[in-house]
């Protein structure tokens, strides 16, 4: 094993620094073989490891690497950890990533710049493997930075356009807000425990329980103080509720980039480190509740915009925000098992849902929005069908009594079922949130298919269909990056058309080549069954987690019991959902018009998601600059030079000849102090 | 260590090929620099190799005595070690940075950075007081001359800010110096690190020698000659000074301030973090606002150097070992950068951020490095950048839990100007003919950046070569500083543990386990 972990974190690494230097040197396709060759290697030594855990067989390791710091007590090191939990991340990360490297052959094909493209996906890799394999909170901190750059540069990815570019730096900064809380959380656990090594900071956690700390003036419990300024790192990473605002920008990268590190890997990274660190916040309750709240609100608040936005990668995007909700909700009541597993089946639907959705770009000639979609099922029968899997596992298809369903259904509904069995006030709240979030989850899910696959052609109205049809499909303008994908309402103006009157434009849409199919079969494969072969595992074995987190069992047979009503809610909104959107897109269109209509101020509420970006705009972003000018203009320059030196110009000099003689003058002057300051400095001495 | 000379040595050969450079042509005057710069960093190197960690806290010492009380002593410590490592790393970088640009007066240019080297090396490296004031002001002059003779259009009003600052402090740190050796009867500085001066006058010696430093890092509110002396100095000028002469302010603090006035320094801490504070956060969102390149990564310089004077104040060895390193770092990521705007400025002629942008497309081996260097100055971890902030904000935190939250915004507002910068300069579209017609690196300036790239992962991943060196040096201030230090805020006090455990199941649904177990 010890072989393995390190090949498995380090040949991305690899890849992507000889990929990255070699660039166009070494070419398009050997740029990406080596690459996806290096993520397949790494995938298919991943999985063994984590069979091993699953059998029982493979035991908690820690491969050291190299000494990184060490200051008086502050030490850590480099160094692989591999337990359960991170087994269960490994897979996901490496699996995901090698089949998100290979449909980027399909996806990326025209693109002129694809081993940057490959290069960045593997560094990407790499920073999520030394994230989650991480023995010590720093190192956790530097995969955690390390996927926040691979981020930027993926979301910034076609850097030339100037929604990119803003995306991207949203997405850093934002995140590093989050990162203000971890750090303070890194250094107040070292203040408090004299270490950041993860296992010792979790065996010594029971013994400061009830202790208190002083912290900017007040006096507060330790553990939570620790817990919520760790959590606000977890709030940014997996965009929860006020730390949201970067994801859903986040989708002007590529798609496949949106696949990878927007739905199934780093940002759930917040979930994995509220796991890794459960024992710890099992000791701290008030920091539990927040994580409670913060999961509930989020996962009701993102998917009540999901059913708005017209943009498919953006309905996905508030999907998964909405999904890492529930992650943390079911975190936050104790049942860490079924965060872990839901984080783990949705890695798989959530993948193939933006995979599917980029395959339906490609189609669509890079028209994102599903005003101009429709009627799609006939003409990409094989991504419809991915879609469709993707979509009956997120909105938790399954039947209960046979204890047998897609995906979702199994951690889905795990995790409602817990929340209500923790039986606080916060657990029902967030069992009832979670219980409104999954039906608009299938309403917004069913929304999607029904625009994009049912229905009429609408696609004569889209700028991009009317580009291709007019200039050709291989025109080589295609290859310039301003023709790449457009995210967002206020890029592109569509301007309606009545040149053909079933609405094709004369647009032929076509499948997928065969890089992108493959993925897609894989993950739905893993839609499918993921959730029915490891149910147990994660659910009910606490010999599965061998100690990496914190297991209660008592409420896991709680959660058995809860009454049958709780156990069919899900099931029920779900098809209330289906009904729903059903209704309003396939049985009577004119539905969401009038609902609109009716209910205007709601739905720009919502559409508007909520003011949070023209909020923080107001009062962050404009402030920042408007302050910035003002201390530099009033400050350095009004205030500071006015009254120092130039007002010390004005009282030696006075004039317009102050700057020769300052050339000349002050040189000597200057040399001429100094020598009578050590002149009189010696005679002092020696008198 | 021998008796072998080496200190006195380095400050030899710079100072006689200076003395050489100003008699020979252009040509010969550049190659003379060069070969001399690189010696001396040969030497650096065998310094640090043969630096006997764990060993005598004072090595390779020198010592003549010249007339009563004052002597020409040398020696150095870890910390002295490695800013004179960091110097003699620098200048053949200068010295290439300036092998194009500077076409008028070669032989004096090249001469003054060669002086300028001595200075440098003498200050880290003198163990007498009056020797070190000499190093430490007279460095002022050959910069003085680089920005007011090579300098931009406003050069003239840039070095006089330059110098009407630091002559300021200057002349108080004198008198201060003075009154020291009077009252301890020695100018030797490690016998003055020792001696304990009576805590009354303790308070008037920090201040003055507090006003000399505050200038050097510099610190809010008394920056405003950086900008102004950045913009204005040509590339290699800005290297140095930000590389370099900044660093003489944070040593000053680690030399003097902190061992020789541990109680004054105690007494005055909330004056180093108010200003430090401030400076993180005004200063910050001036680089955010600025149009001008040189201007913005002046200012960011500030915010950087506020990190360094809350390390060193937070009175313990992650503050003291962090403050060092962001000071290594600094050296060589913000000389970097400003490298990387002489690469561009070279080729347009103008320091203003609109008239570049999509350099990513026509010059791809610029933006890597220009990349890495944001990111370190935005101190991602595996960077330098990173462990010096790191270190330093975690030692801060012992002491006082709202200046770190204050000092740690400065990594969300770092990351917002740095990327700012970056997008305008190389991502976006080439809107300017000029700028994307600008070639991309030559061999030359590759060789400039790249061992500074190097250098700066180095001491990312594996920081141990250079905390290593000062390990015994931190801790002995530390040890000295333990008896003033003031104590934290956290005050962790110990409590009755909370019986149950966070998530224990609640009561209600106890009743319904029993009928629950039958079910299944």
């Amino acid at each position: 094993m010890e072989t393995s972990i390190l090949l498995i974190v380090f040949l991305p690494l690899l890849a992507a620094i000889v990929g990255g230097l070699g660039n166009r040197a070494l070419g398009n396709t050997v740029v990406k073989s080596l690459t996806t060759g290096a993520l397949f290697v790494s995938c298919a030594l991943s999985w063994p490891i984590f069979l091993g855990f699953v059998a029982g067989t493979a035991e908690a390791q820690v491969v050291p690497v190299l000494q990184w710091v060490q200051s008086g007590a502050l030490s850590f090191d480099w160094a692989l950890r591999v337990d359960t939990l991170t087994a269960v991340m490994l897979v996901v990360i490496t699996s995901v990533s090698a089949l998100v490297h290979l449909y980027s052959w399909g996806y990326m094909e025209e693109d002129p710049d694809q081993p940057r493209f490959f290069a960045y996906l593997s560094l990407f890799t790499f920073a999520m493997l030394m994230l989650v394999t991480a023995d010590n909170l720093v190192q956790m901190f530097f995969g955690w930075e390390g996927v926040g750059l691979a981020s930027y540069l993926l979301i910034g990815f076609w850097f030339r356009k100037p929604s990119a570019n803003k995306a991207a730096i949203k997405a850093f900064v934002v995140n590093r807000v989050g990162d203000l809380g971890f750090m303070l959380g890194i250094f107040g656990t070292f203040l408090v425990f004299q270490t950041t090594s993860i296992p010792e900071i979790l065996e010594a956690a029971p013994g400061m329980s009830g202790s208190s700390i002083g912290f900017l003036g007040m006096r507060l419990q330790t553990m939570d103080v620790l817990c919520i300024l760790l959590f606000i790192g977890a709030m940014g990473k997996s965009a929860q509720l006020g730390l949201h605002t970067w994801l859903p920008d986040a989708m002007e990268g590529p798609t496949p980039v949106s696949a990878l590190i927007h739905a199934a890997t780093m940002v759930t990274a917040g979930v994995f480190m509220v796991c890794r660190l459960s024992p710890m916040f099992e000791t701290a309750p008030v920091a539990l509740a927040l994580v409670t709240f913060i999961g509930a609100a989020t996962c009701f608040f993102a998917a009540t915009i999901g059913t708005t936005q017209w943009d498919i990668k953006r309905v996905i995007a508030y999907s998964t925000c909405s999904q890492l909700g529930y992650m943390f909700f079911a975190a936050g009541v104790g049942a860490y098992g079924a965060a872990m597993f839901h984080l783990f089946t949705h890695a798989f639907f959530k993948a193939l849902l933006f995979l599917g959705a980029g395959s339906v770009i490609h189609a669509m000639h890079h028209e994102q929005d599903m005003r101009y979609y429709g009627a799609l099922r006939k003409h990409i029968p094989l991504t419809f069908w991915a879609m469709m899997a993707g979509t009956l596992a997120i909105t938790g298809v399954g039947i209960y009594w046979l204890h047998a369903g897609f995906a979702g259904f199994h951690s889905k509904d795990a995790i409602l079922e817990v929340a209500f069995a923790r039986g606080t006030e916060m657990g029902t709240f967030a069992f009832w949130m979670g219980a409104v979030a999954a039906l608009l989850t299938s309403f917004y899910s069913w929304r999607l298919m029904f625009l994009t696959f049912w229905g009429k052609p609408r696609w004569a109205g889209s700028e991009h269909i009317r580009h291709a049809v007019h200039h050709g499909h291989d025109d080589p303008e295609d290859a310039n990056p301003p023709a790449q994908e457009d995210a967002g309402d206020d890029a592109v103006h569509h301007v309606p058309s009545t040149e053909q009157s079933d609405g094709t434009a004369g647009y032929h849409p076509h499948e997928s080549p065969v890089s992108m199919l493959v993925p897609l079969g894989v993950l739905t494969v893993g839609a499918v069954f993921a959730g029915w072969v490891f149910s147990h595992a994660f659910l009910d074995d606490p010999a599965f987690w061998g100690g990496s987190i914190f297991y209660n069992e008592a409420l896991i047979h709680e959660m058995h019991a809860v009454p049958l009503w709780v156990k069919l809610t899900a099931s029920f909104v779900m098809l209330l959902g289906l009904f729903g959107a059903w209704l309003a897109y396939i049985r009577d269109t004119s539905i969401p018009g009038k609902f609109v209509e009716q209910f205007r101020y709601v739905h720009n509420f919502v559409y508007r998601k909520w003011y949070f970006d023209e909020l923080y705009d107001l009062v962050f972003v404009k402030p920042a600059f408007w302050f910035g000018r003002q201390f530099w203009k009033r400050g350095d320059k009004g205030l500071i030079d006015r009254f120092g030196p130039d007002g010390a110009a004005w009282v030696v000099a006075r004039g317009a000849v102050v700057a020769r003689k300052v050339q000349s003058g002050y040189l000597y002057s200057y040399a001429l102090i100094m020598l009578l300051g050590l002149v009189a400095a010696i005679t002092w001495v020696l008198m | 260590m021998g008796g072998f000379p080496i200190l006195s040595l380095m400050l030899a050969i710079p100072l006689l090929a200076g003395i050489a450079c100003l008699f020979v042509e252009a040509k010969a005057a550049r190659t003379i620099a060069l070969a001399a710069t690189l010696v001396d960093l040969a030497l650096g190197i065998v310094l640090w190799l043969n630096f006997d960690i764990g060993g005598a806290q004072w090595q390779y010492t020198e010592r003549y005595e010249l007339f009563a009380g004052f002597s020409y002593a040398l020696g150095i410590d870890g910390i002295a070690l490695l800013l004179i490592v960091l110097s003699t790393f620098l200048m053949p970088i200068c010295i290439l940075a300036s092998w194009e640009s500077i076409t008028r007066r070669v032989g004096e240019y090249m001469a003054a950075f060669l002086l300028m080297e001595v200075l440098m090396i003498g200050v880290f490296a003198a163990q007498d007081l009056f020797l070190f004031y000499i190093f430490f002001e007279a460095g002022l002059i050959p910069m003085y001359l680089i920005i007011g003779i090579w300098g931009g259009q406003d050069r003239i009003y840039a070095s006089y800010k330059f110098f009407l600052y630091t002559l300021l402090g200057s002349v108080l740190m004198l008198i201060a110096m003075l009154w020291m050796v009077n009252e301890a009867g020695t100018t030797d500085i490690p016998a003055l690190m020792q001696y304990d001066f009576p805590p009354a006058a303790q308070t008037w010696l920090w201040l003055a020698f507090f006003a000399s430093f505050a200038v050097k890092m510099p610190m809010w509110p008394v920056h405003t000659w950086l900008p102004d002396a950045h913009v204005q100095a040509p590339t290699a000028g800005s290297v140095i000074l930000a590389g370099v002469l900044l660093k003489m302010g944070g040593y000053g603090f680690i030399r003097f301030s902190l061992p020789m006035f541990p109680e004054a320094s105690a007494q005055f801490v909330w004056l180093v973090w108010g200003l430090s504070m401030a400076a993180v956060v005004i200063t910050s969102l001036i680089a955010l606002v600025q149009q001008d390149v040189k201007k913005l990564i002046a200012y960011s310089s500030v915010a950087h150097m506020a990190i360094v004077t809350v390390g060193l104040f937070a009175f313990n060895v992650q503050g003291l070992e962090g403050a060092m390193i962001v000071m290594l770092s600094h050296g060589l990521v913000s000389g970097a950068l400003f490298l990387c705007v002489g690469v561009i400025y070279d080729r347009l002629h103008t320091r203003e951020i609109d008239r570049y942008g999509g350099l990513a497309i026509n010059m791809p081996k610029y933006a890597v490095f220009f990349l890495l260097f944001t990111m370190a100055s935005i101190g991602l971890p595996g960077t330098s950048g990173f462990v010096g902030e790191f270190l330093s904000l975690a030692g801060i935190y012992q002491a006082n839990s709202w200046v770190t939250l204050v000092c740690t915004t400065g990594i969300i507002l770092g990351a917002g100007y740095m990327l700012y910068l970056y997008w305008r300069i190389a991502f976006g579209v080439q809107k300017n003919a000029d700028a994307a017609a600008m070639p991309d690196l030559n061999p030359r300036e590759w060789a400039m950046l790249a061992p500074i790239a190097a250098a700066v992962l180095w001491m990312g991943v594996y920081p141990e070569s250079f905390l290593a060196p000062m390990r015994q040096d931190i801790a002995a201030l530390d040890a000295r500083l333990a008896r003033a230090a003031p104590d934290g805020d956290a005050d962790l006090a110990a409590g009755t543990p909370r019986a149950e455990a966070a998530n224990a199941v609640a009561g209600a649904h106890d009743a319904a386990d029993g009928e629950a177990e039958g079910a299944h």
